[in-house]
């Protein structure tokens, strides 16, 4: 190695350094940002409950359920106007003293089955709640008769030459000699 | 190792290809109704222009577009030159009013067109939440018998009216007739 590229070595280094540095920070601020994100997002409704087992409920229900509009928030976050309206009706419906089970059906027959985030198990989302840990599954399958299959053909083909093989090299070798 | 083996990934690939290139051109804001085949939902709200008490009777006896609007709609705005189109080829309409103040409501019929053989007040938003309304402008197809045979989210145009409702329209007619 030349001074030169020594230098240019030491100079890499510590612009990876200070890009790690620099990296730190910037996951930091973004751990920060989410945790003020969570405070931020959730909707405010003033609503008064029964008891704390129906505002657990209430909490529960609201996140499990969709809101059709912006599809990627729970009813929770969203601060769509129909998410207010769906709130406002598990409300009345945790008041009524309707079960769990019969809001999310309510909420099924009218928005379908869209607006679960935990879908129910069926034919149809079989793949969606297994699909995931099969390809897992399979993938760590797949690896370990591969590492079993190269270390037997390793065991038997590369380590240990033949007879055959063994002329061979050696008529190489001499021949390189010559 | 086999050699067709060799060409799995290659048709994994051109599966998944495949899988994600159909996926570019779906709407996922566009969900499927759940209430397509079950009948309209019962209700009982005044007409937006007198007042005069309607229910789900009011709609049944002839195939007919139920169009969701709101003067806070922008895209009704749009829609509506269409509607009244419609209206005087003879095409059966009628308004859901949807989360909307009644004086404004007035005003725009008024002013533009009224296409609407009635026009339902849902201030409240209670029969859109019924309906699955996540948003307006939206239009449901139902029959003489009031069951719900068709939902189309967003703005009806000429082309939509063509390619997706006119047909199962004139069926529904042909089929009242027989």
């Amino acid at each position: 190695m030349t001074r030169r590229d020594d230098v240019a070595a030491v100079r890499a280094s510590s612009r990876a350094s200070a890009l790690l540095q620099w990296g730190r920070q910037l996951a930091g601020a973004a751990l920060l940002a989410l945790g003020f994100a969570g405070v931020a997002q959730a909707a405010i409704d003033a609503y008064t409950f029964k008891d704390e087992a129906e505002r657990a409920r209430y909490a529960e229900l609201t996140r499990e359920l969709r809101c059709p509009k912006c599809q990627n928030q729970d009813i929770a976050d969203s601060n769509a106007p129909i998410a207010a309206d769906l709130r406002k009706e598990i409300y009345r419906m945790l008041g009524e003293g309707q079960s769990n089970q019969q809001i999310i059906d309510f909420m099924v027959d009218r928005y379908g089955e869209f607006v679960r985030y935990k879908p129910e198990l069926n034919a149809h989302t079989w793949l969606l709640w297994f699909g995931p840990a099969g390809l897992l599954l399979g993938g760590a399958v797949l690896i370990g008769v591969i590492v079993v299959r190269r270390r037997r053909s390793g065991r038997e083909d590369a380590d240990v030459l033949s007879d055959e093989e063994r002329q061979r090299l050696a008529h190489l070798l001499d021949k390189n000699r010559e | 190792m086999k050699r067709w083996m060799l060409l799995l990934p290659l048709v994994l690939f051109l599966g998944m290809a495949g899988l994600l290139y159909r996926g570019l051109y779906l709407d996922p804001s566009e969900l499927p109704s759940a209430l397509i085949g079950k009948p309209f939902p019962e209700f009982s709200l005044p007409a937006v222009q007198d007042g005069k008490p309607l229910t789900r009777a009011d709609l049944l006896g002839k195939p007919a577009l139920v169009n969701v609007w709101g003067t806070w709609c922008v895209a009704c705005r749009v829609e509506h030159p269409v509607l009244t189109k419609l209206a005087q080829q003879g095409v059966v309409i009628y308004g859901v009013n949807y989360k909307d103040v009644n004086a404004d409501a007035q005003k725009w019929l008024k002013e533009f067109h009224d296409p609407y053989q009635l026009n339902i007040n849902d201030e409240a938003g209670s029969l859109g939440l019924n309906l699955g309304v996540y948003g307006a402008p939206e239009t449901f197809l139902i029959d003489a018998k009031g069951v719900i045979r068709y939902k189309h989210v967003g703005v009806i145009d000429e082309t939509v009216w063509r390619e997706k409702l006119a047909g199962q329209y004139q069926a529904l007619v042909d089929e009242g007739r027989e």
